[in-house]
């Protein structure tokens, strides 16, 4: 096994002393950042994603595997930012004003941060302007918003119209999930994509960007 | 009133209440507002919710605590008002019911995730519902219902907590399962096998499930825990998952499906039966007209 599948095994393990280490000589052994991030932590955060989505495991694996990830990511970012390796993408998420459930949210960003996204969490109860603000300020091109409640989902609505109003339409894309929310309600409330669990949301996101 | 536990020793099935999110909604609840501020400013409508809920039927009526814990109240700013808020909770169920029901001092997750997956000490968790469960107790509840859980480890922590506080107060205890491809988990890992087992270790006296996905799937997870339990079982199943209409949330099952399902649930025999989102006093009142036609109460 080469030292990116290791790194991609142990980060699958859940065992972040590890990722952090091997990941500190895939660097000294002068492999590309690319490489590392692709080969290396994506390649395992995507089985992750995979065996979480089938029900093989549960939100404990998840949560272990994406803390092995930071701790690649953390040896890992210095080198892609001098190396000038963009991430695939830039996306704002929260959840929804009112909101103050965000395990579904979180685990939405662990997933979008493993597929290579640059994630700006605004954390929860965050207000249609925030939303939009941010995105505006950081140049994310879709803002992603989550609600358990039912009484908060309409919030998301105003979120879209903000963007509507402000002229972003088709620069900042939207995408709306949790679980009351359904792609009726996203296509109801001119949200332009429905995520029904975290690697769902994924590949919805990588659609609204042009990723394949 | 005989205690809870002679009841379903007994055999008789008892009818719990329905939800309480949705009624306090109906009363002016805001998007992101603390449902249990509604203890300290307007206890009259907890009064008048737990009447209707009599009033239809239900022999279990439950208190608006289950954000209750310190943890919980600490994302609203309120955990130094943990004390007057489980206990104004309890007083407002007792002055509408008296002796006539079962009041439950409910105790839902702390909202935290335990070390090592999140940042929580078992520790202060414990201590916090600890804390919120004597409130309870000392207000006067006849049973601690620990709800919606979906981490046992959490779980277990709240029914010891509860049999610490009490040894002899009743604790009920349900989680909360998905519909997976293979088999019922909680989103924590939990399968009906192990949190049957693990609650009752605990200390749980009634193990069982609330929320989920609307009541036929309650009928499944319910003989998964007639399979793995000795326990007396409790089910309070949501009215299926809510779906949008004209943009508001609509709970699908009607009361009168839900009672038609719920017969089955006294086949394979569950004790209590009562509801979770999306259930009204109507459907309580199904509930309750339908046990007793079952000649089980």
């Amino acid at each position: 096994m080469d030292l990116l599948e290791q790194i991609s095994e142990q980060l699958i393990s859940g065992e972040d002393e590890q990722v952090g280490k091997l990941t500190r000589q895939a660097i000294d052994q002068r492999l590309p950042a690319q490489d590392i991030l692709d080969r290396g932590l994506i390649a395992g955060m995507n089985v992750v994603g995979a065996r979480f989505k089938a029900h093989e495991i549960f939100l404990p694996e998840v949560l272990l595997a994406a803390r092995a990830m930071y701790a690649g990511m953390d040896q890992l970012k210095p080198l892609l930012i001098e190396e000038g390796i963009p991430p695939i993408g830039k996306i704002v998420l929260g959840s929804v004003q009112g909101d103050l459930h965000d395990i579904g949210k979180n685990l939405v960003g662990i997933m979008l941060k493993g597929a290579g996204f640059e994630v700006i969490d605004l954390g929860n109860d965050v207000a249609p302007e925030r939303f939009v603000d941010a995105a505006q300020k950081e140049g994310a091109s879709v803002i992603g918003m989550s609600a358990l409640l039912t009484t908060t989902m309409p919030m998301m609505k105003n979120v879209a119209d903000l963007v509507k109003q402000r002229g972003l339409s088709g620069k900042v894309k939207t995408i709306v999930g949790g679980a009351p929310v359904s792609a009726e309600y996203a296509a109801e409330i001119g949200a332009d994509a429905y995520g029904f669990d975290a690697a769902n949301a994924v590949d919805r996101v990588k659609s609204l960007v042009n990723v394949a | 009133m005989q205690p809870l536990l002679e009841r379903l020793a007994a055999g008789d099935v008892l009818v719990a209440d329905g939800a309480m999110g949705t009624m306090l909604q109906a009363e002016g609840l805001e998007p992101g507002q603390c449902p249990e501020s509604f203890n300290l400013t307007r206890p009259q409508v907890l009064l008048e919710i737990a009447r209707q809920y009599l009033e239809a039927g239900a022999d279990i009526i439950q208190t608006n605590t289950f954000g209750g814990s310190p943890a919980r109240l600490a994302m609203h700013q309120l955990a130094d008002r943990t004390d007057g808020i489980n206990r104004a909770a309890v007083r407002a169920v007792c002055d509408a019911v008296g002796d006539r029901a079962y009041v439950s001092g409910s105790c839902g997750p702390s909202g935290r995730i335990l070390k090592p997956y999140g940042d929580t000490d078992p520790q202060d968790l414990y201590a916090g519902f600890r804390r919120q469960i004597e409130c309870l107790i000392d207000a006067g509840v006849d049973c601690v219902c620990v709800e919606t859980m979906v981490d046992l480890n959490e779980a277990t922590l709240a029914v010891k907590a509860a049999k610490d506080a009490s040894p002899s107060i009743p604790v009920l205890a349900t989680m909360t399962f998905d519909a997976t491809p293979r088999g019922f988990y909680t989103i924590m890992g939990v399968s009906v096998e192990a949190a049957a087992g693990g609650l009752a270790d605990a200390g749980a006296d009634v193990v069982g499930s609330n929320c989920g996905n609307g009541i036929e799937r309650m009928v499944e997870i319910a003989g998964q825990f007639h399979e793995h339990s000795r326990l007396p079982l409790i089910i309070q199943s949501n009215a299926g998952l809510p779906q949008m209409q004209d943009g508001k949330p609509v709970y699908r099952e009607t009361p009168e499906f839900m009672a038609d399902r719920a017969r089955a649930l006294i086949e394979v025999g569950v004790s209590i039966i009562g509801g979770c989102c999306g259930t009204t006093p109507q459907h309580i009142r199904a509930l309750r007209r339908m046990v007793d036609a079952s000649g089980r109460r």
